[in-house]
């Protein structure tokens, strides 16, 4: 396992996906646009504040899935000592966090129009509001210590214990009366809103997935380089230190 | 008035719509530039140790 979880290798694959990545995630950005904001109608009850689904509901996937992988690696990192998944965790809740806010910010930017209201404190905003103080505090407590691999667990360990906090908030719109309107994607019955509204809904979110990934590998690479700097400046340092002593004697 | 005009009132929801498009653009951006600010640093300070290393050896070899 640990083989594929090699940081040389690592770094050679990002390489050679990263402009491929690049490339795709531009090209997703374009056409998810073009289809949230011309491509497609206003919707018969909410008009043209449908618009605002196609930036918030991706958003907030994207959100839910980052924590995921955010769970998954720091649970490799506290069971397996997987090599890259310190890494990966580190590098995956900076970028949950901002798709956390955006799903945040444009849900009370809908919410105002079409609830009355900018923000209510029903089950399903407050759990999401708690996703994005637990992202929040995972980037706290891996800075917090002067040992790395210290706030490296307390952050796996907080990490973990917030994926309780998922199915809260996937089944909160069905356990408690929210303002916020239950699963209307998927239901029972297969998918249950028109092709002209769902299409710009995937694009969109495809482009947040590829920007995700893109971002989450260059930060992940950033880190690794980071952590060569910090044994090559050890390193110089101890050799610094040694040909002084040879010198005294 | 212009179809762009009517583009860009939104069916009178312009105030909510366009700062929610405004508002998911200026953060993606965000989160990008911190992370490009961030790899140039890293690139930036491995290129000058190993700078200063090759200098070392140069003049151990003198």
């Amino acid at each position: 396992m640990h083989r594929f979880a090699n940081p040389g290798r690592f770094l050679r694959l990002a390489n050679r996906i990263q402009p491929w990545l690049k490339a795709l995630t531009v090209l997703g950005f374009v056409a998810g646009l073009y289809l949230a904001l011309w491509g497609s109608p206003p919707d018969y009850q909410q008009g043209e504040t449908v618009r605002i689904m196609y930036v918030h509901v991706p958003a907030a996937w994207i959100a839910l899935f980052t924590y995921l992988a955010l769970g998954l690696a720091s649970a490799s990192s506290l069971i397996w000592r997987h090599p890259l998944a310190d890494i990966a965790a580190e590098a995956l809740s900076p970028i949950g966090a901002a798709f956390t806010l955006i799903a945040l910010i444009t849900g009370s930017l809908w919410g105002k129009p079409m609830w009355g209201t900018y923000w209510v404190w029903d089950a399903r905003l407050t759990s999401f509001l708690l996703l994005f103080f637990l992202y929040l505090g995972h980037m706290a407590l891996l800075g917090a210590f002067d040992d790395r691999a210290r706030g490296q667990r307390s952050a796996a360990v907080l990490a973990i214990v917030g994926l309780i906090n998922l199915p809260v908030i996937k089944f909160s719109v069905d356990w408690w009366n929210t303002l916020h309107q239950p699963a209307s994607i998927v239901r029972m019955g297969g998918i249950s809103i028109d092709p002209s509204m769902l299409w710009p809904l995937f694009v969109m979110a495809g482009a947040y997935h590829l920007f995700m990934l893109t971002t989450v590998i260059d930060r992940m690479r950033t880190l690794l380089l980071e952590a060569r700097l910090r044994n090559q400046r050890l390193a110089a340092f101890e050799r610094a230190g040694s040909s002084h002593a040879r010198a005294g004697e | 008035m212009t179809d762009f005009g009517t583009f860009l009132a939104m069916g009178g929801y312009a105030a909510y719509v366009w700062p929610a498009y405004g508002a998911a653009v200026i953060i993606l951006a965000a989160i990008w530039v911190d992370g490009q600010r961030r790899r140039r640093a890293v690139d930036r300070a491995l290129a000058s140790l190993d700078q200063s290393r090759l200098e070392q050896q140069r003049n151990n070899e003198i």
